[in-house]
């Protein structure tokens, strides 16, 4: 099979970047899986629990870029108890203990401890990059240790963490010396800041590309680091609130317009409606505009900053643009892509301030949409036909109804022919998320047509098994299905376990499944976890096999059982 | 939920809501009548929507809708902060004993704000030009801003002024001529 030398076939595989074509690579014969695995450098683990770091370590010794994804994903709504798992210090640990030379970690949906940080930045000499995404248990203590230590930091990005903020000294501990910023974004900190240790860290950060403040920031410090900083490339607004016939907002208009190269624009935390003439500038160039923390700009003024953004390509807002602004958002960004539309009042359901309407006009107007995430009052059947014939591109399709059940307002059916609609039209769908009132017919439509499809959600659908068994037999590439509040049993569940060791994992909550149903699956199929996650203490109780499971949480494994479950998490 | 009958936790069980109030209107059921095997999925559907007319509290289902905690806490924090913390300014008025507090988040617009002084100190503010201040009253409303001048009530737009505004003075007779009072 080798007709080139090993440096020949390395070089080679060097311009393979995606982590399928390289694990593709490595399945090719056994001198192709050695000289892969010794080239390797970035590996992506979707799920933490699935291999264990030292195997991780053996197999490949020049790792330099690790991303990690812990609890699933239904634990962002609060249906995943705290302490269930996804920690990173055994990790962090393994990997100092080895000769990986570490430079840059990704963590999703994990518990990170100030520990960890401090030992993840003692252990790598060359550690450059440190993303952390809807992670939890650390403090800024701990982004303290990472500024302190890191000598090379280009990049610090927290996404949306619970970050227990012990006030602002971090941003001091990073030394005079350290001048490799490349990316800042600390947006989710509620915290105050030190702004003088701030201003003197972006004023000697040349490479500084992208920054993206909290809510603390005011204004006036916004002006001086923009003046420091006019390379900028990705801004994140914290406090944007300002007399606009004072002083400092003039100096801040005349700071923002140096700016020639910002494309991406986000937060506006506490913002001033009035003032948002000094950011017209800049949105001729935007190609992500991300507003969806800013509920206090809405109506007019929103209209007219997005009338400025015309090369956008995605856009985040909040529902109170209303029917009406989408509309605009038509009209105006013909290259859009992608669109997510979040509730600004997610408990008061009859408030949301779109409908079938602002989609379908958004659908018309904008061409190039390939992803979207939408929540709203309610929808029609006619207007996912629509959408579904005007943009056949979707990737991602993702629709949240705001009452879980609710039907077609017009015709009073169930929602199954306009979901249908999208997964026949859209051959390339990846990511499906379903809501409204449902039958076992819409997963009839999604087995048919979704051939592309890799990761569904479910939430108070169906009517049967049938609906679950549809989907199953029918998505080849399904790999994450995760579902609550159907009535799914043992049948569904049973019908093809082998099914489950092709799939990263499989949710199930509030639905039908027994006990004796999830065991069955263990016991069949060993190289799957099976979890049963119940709070209830009442497993403790009452081990009949008939009874139902609240939660139950599937996944295949190398490495069998997890060490570090607690208490109620009971693997069969 | 399947030990209801066994144990009677529906007693002591906790859930959000107010006491008293039924379950039904509290839970969303997953648990859907199965359709007959003949029967039109149509019609089943909307014996459905029958059976679901009273809708449920939206609130007391846990993990929906599904947005991220950090969203969720960040907009909750908006809202509270936004409930709660008031816009207190000091308002004097010449030739009164003793100054007065209001709250300039509870109103919409100047109207509701001149209705609120007048009330209060019982007085009636005049009509307001852009040209000539305000006209037919011997009391004017100013304000002190940021920067410490005092300005005339009513120029700027509402949320400029409520975000400048640092104190209230309603100015009486000859000091108002200044101002732009036309006596």
């Amino acid at each position: 099979m080798n007709y080139f030398p090993d440096e020949v076939l390395e070089h080679v595989f060097d311009f393979i970047t995606s982590h399928k074509d390289r694990n593709s690579v490595s399945l090719v014969c056994k001198s192709w899986y050695k000289i892969e695995r010794y080239s390797r450098q970035r590996v992506f683990i979707g799920n933490c629990y699935s291999i264990s770091p030292e195997r991780l370590i053996a197999r490949f010794p020049g790792l330099k870029s690790l991303t990690l994804k812990g609890k699933p994903h239904f634990a962002d709504f609060n249906l995943v108890p705290h302490d269930w798992g996804g920690f990173v210090y055994p990790w962090i640990e393994a990997l100092a203990k080895s000769r990986i030379g570490l430079e840059e970690l990704r963590l999703k949906r994990m518990v990170v401890s100030d520990e960890s940080l401090e030992l993840l930045s003692k252990s790598f000499v060359n550690f450059k990059s440190l993303v952390l995404v809807s992670c939890e248990g650390f403090t800024t203590d701990g982004l303290a240790a990472i500024a302190a230590n890191c000598r090379f930091l280009r990049e610090l990005d927290l996404q949306e963490n619970e970050v227990d903020d012990h006030r602002g000294h971090w941003l001091s501990c990073f030394p005079e010396s350290c001048t490799s910023l490349i990316s800042l974004n600390f947006a989710c900190l509620r915290g105050e800041v030190n702004l003088g240790a701030l201003e003197r860290l972006v004023s000697r950060s040349p490479n500084l590309k992208s920054l993206r403040l909290n809510r603390a920031v005011p204004l006036d410090t916004l002006q001086k680091l923009l003046m420091r900083a006019p390379q900028l490339v990705d801004l994140g607004i914290g406090s944007y609130v300002h007399d606009p016939f004072s002083e400092a907002y003039n100096k801040l208009k005349i700071a923002i317009q140096r700016c020639k190269s910002i494309r991406s624009l986000s937060g506006f935390l506490e913002v001033a409606p009035h003032c948002m003439s000094a950011i017209y500038p800049i949105c001729g160039n935007l190609t992500f505009l991300n507003l969806s923390y800013a509920p206090g700009l809405h109506g007019n003024k929103l209209m007219k900053l997005i009338q400025h953004c015309r090369k956008l390509q995605r856009l985040w807002i909040l529902d109170c643009i209303g029917d009406k602004g989408l509309g605009v958002v038509a009209l105006t960004c013909k290259e859009l892509q992608e669109l997510r539309v979040f509730p600004s009042d997610p408990f008061e359901a009859g408030n949301a301030a779109v409908t079938e309407e602002g989609l379908v006009l958004v659908s018309a107007g904008c061409p190039k949409l390939n992803s979207l995430l939408y929540f709203c009052q309610q929808m029609t059947n006619a207007a996912l036909i629509t959408v579904a014939k005007n943009c056949p591109n979707f990737i991602r399709f993702r629709l949240c109804i705001l009452d879980p059940i609710k039907p077609d307002p017009v015709t009073n059916q169930p929602l199954d022919e306009g979901f249908g609609a999208i997964v026949q039209s859209c051959k390339g769908l990846k990511r499906l998320s379903l809501s409204g009132l449902l039958t076992d017919q819409v997963f009839l439509y999604i087995g048919m047509y979704a051939e592309q499809l890799e990761m569904l959600s479910i939430a108070f659908a169906a009517d049967s098994d049938k609906g679950m068994l549809y989907v199953l037999n029918g998505c080849k590439k399904l790999r994450k299905l995760e579902i609550r509040d159907c009535p799914f049993g043992d049948a569904a569940l049973l019908e093809d376990v082998g099914k489950y060791e092709t799939m990263r994992s499989l949710w199930m909550s509030s639905c039908e499944v027994t006990l004796g149903g999830c065991k069955a699956v263990a016991e069949k199929m060993p190289s799957l976890n099976v979890e049963i996650i119940d709070e209830s203490e009442q497993m403790e109780f009452n081990l009949d096999d008939k009874q139902k499971v609240d939660k139950m949480y599937l996944y295949r494994t190398l490495v069998g059982h997890r060490k570090d479950a607690p208490e109620y998490v009971w693997i069969l | 939920m399947v030990f209801e009958k066994d144990l009677n936790l529906d007693a002591t069980e906790l859930r959000l809501g107010l006491p008293g109030s039924s379950e039904e209107s509290l839970r969303i059921s997953n648990k859907r009548a199965l359709p007959d095997m003949n029967d039109d999925s149509g019609v089943a559907a909307a014996k459905k929507c029958d059976q679901e007319t009273a809708p449920p509290t939206k609130a007391q289902v846990v993990g929906w809708p599904p947005i991220r905690s950090y969203r969720k806490n960040s907009l909750q924090t908006k809202k509270i902060e936004a409930e709660t913390s008031g816009m207190y300014v000091k308002v004097s008025m010449d030739g009164a004993p003793y100054l007065r507090k209001i709250d300039l988040k509870v109103y919409k617009g100047y109207p509701e704000l001149f209705k609120a002084l007048e009330d209060m100190f019982k007085f009636k503010v005049g009509k307001y030009s852009e040209r000539e201040g305000y006209n037919g009253s011997e009391f004017v409303p100013t304000y002190e801003d940021k920067d410490g001048d005092w300005m005339l009530v009513g120029d700027v737009p509402w949320e400029m002024f409520i975000n400048a505004c640092k104190r209230l003075r309603i100015v009486r007779g000859s000091e108002a001529r200044g101002l732009g009072c036309v006596v």
